[in-house]
């Protein structure tokens, strides 16, 4: 009778890798290979992570990303283009227990969105801030941003991104982090998995910066817009390693969170 | 045993994932087209090498890699 027991029971499998909760089943309507996928997906991990589903509420931008109402599965709001962080500002005042998000292109937060962004920050608004730096406005055709690297040509700078005449790219989480609003600030990208992994961790203590009430967080993450650089996918997560990085350095800007007594 | 399905509705044929496999078991086979019009990549794995590392399935962009170990 126990050599019945000898037989190897079946192993059973795990799904260990699967799409998070907070994502609707809606397919993304982005350009294939497009970094704005990968940052959706590490925003709901993080969202089911935190268990705070049922009282986030995402500030959706104008760009590429307008439609990020219909791929997270919580309360959205389509905001003007530039100003989700004053909309962010109104929701998380008037429901302090919501956790609060906005998820923002450079064109949205750098240009036209510049004073929102900079006040609230400085008012140490208590929400958590994605930013999207794909150096270029995607929607609109790939014109040029504040964001575009020097001698970088786009629909608008077909000779290159003149720095005499529209000045270099501006570097947003460093200024940000010169305020005694911000709590965390960190820049990190999505060309590679070990980057993925990276700016994941980043976007994990943005959140905590608003859970435990420390202040703004935010997170810039580099990401290709394969389609208006003129490459491929692949190509273009090489440009944000070789060439990105060089004018926006990856890595933690400013950290609540960081330990004082290691100096 | 690891293994990766791809979701073959939801891939848009970036090809991301293929060279971050180790060991080069995702494919861009060109053998079938999805309703969006796109190739998707296939899983090849006869000899079970896939250790289920999921650096595939971290690349996509379009959530289209589900990893079982
Ligand atoms: C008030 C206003 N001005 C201009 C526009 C046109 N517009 C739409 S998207 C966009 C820029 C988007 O670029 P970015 O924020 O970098 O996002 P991406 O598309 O690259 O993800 C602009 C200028 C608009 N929709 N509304
Ligand atoms: S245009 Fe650029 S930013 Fe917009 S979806 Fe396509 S690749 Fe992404
Ligand atoms: S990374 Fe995702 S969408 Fe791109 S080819 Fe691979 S499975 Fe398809």
């Amino acid at each position: 009778m126990s050599d019945v027991k000898t037989i190897a029971e079946p192993v059973q499998e795990k799904l260990v890798f699967d799409r998070p909760k907070s994502l609707t089943k809606r397919g993304f309507t982005y350009c294939p290979g497009c970094g704005h996928g990968v940052i959706h997906r590490l925003v709901a991990e993080l969202i089911d992570e935190f268990g705070v589903q049922d009282r986030a509420i995402g500030m959706a931008s104008v760009g590429c990303s307008v439609f990020s109402y219909w791929f997270f599965d919580c309360d959205f709001i389509s905001c003007a283009h530039g100003r989700a962080p004053a909309t962010a500002t109104g929701v998380k005042r008037a429901h302090p227990d919501a956790f609060v998000f906005s998820y923002q292109g450079d064109g949205d937060l750098a240009s036209i969105g510049m004073a929102e962004i900079m006040h609230a920050a400085n008012r140490g608004e208590q929400i958590t801030v994605i930013f999207v730096n794909n150096a270029i406005y995607g929607m609109t055709g790939g014109q040029m941003a504040p964001t575009t690297l020097e001698n970088m040509v786009t629909t608008t700078s077909p000779l290159g991104r003149d720095p005499i005449l529209a000045g270099g790219p501006i570097r947003m989480v460093e200024i940000l982090a010169n305020l005694d609003g911000v709590a965390f600030a960190a820049r990190g990208s999505s060309s590679s998995p070990r980057n993925i992994l990276k700016a994941k961790a980043y976007m994990k203590k943005a959140f905590r910066s608003q859970i435990e009430k420390k202040g703004f967080g935010i997170v810039e993450i580099l990401s290709n817009c394969n389609t208006n650089w003129r490459k491929t996918p692949q190509e273009a997560n090489k440009f944000i390693d070789e060439e990105m990085v060089k004018a926006f350095p990856l890595g933690v800007y400013k950290d609540v969170f960081a330990d004082k007594s290691k100096k | 045993m690891p293994r990766i399905e791809v979701i073959k509705e939801s891939c848009k044929g970036c090809q991301l994932c293929v060279p971050a496999c180790p060991h080069g078991l995702v494919l861009f086979t060109k053998t079938e087209i999805n309703q969006m019009g796109y190739y998707p990549v296939e899983y090849v794995d006869p000899e079970d090498k896939c250790t289920g590392c999921m650096l595939c399935a971290i690349i996509c962009p379009d959530v289209a890699i589900r990893v079982y170990k």
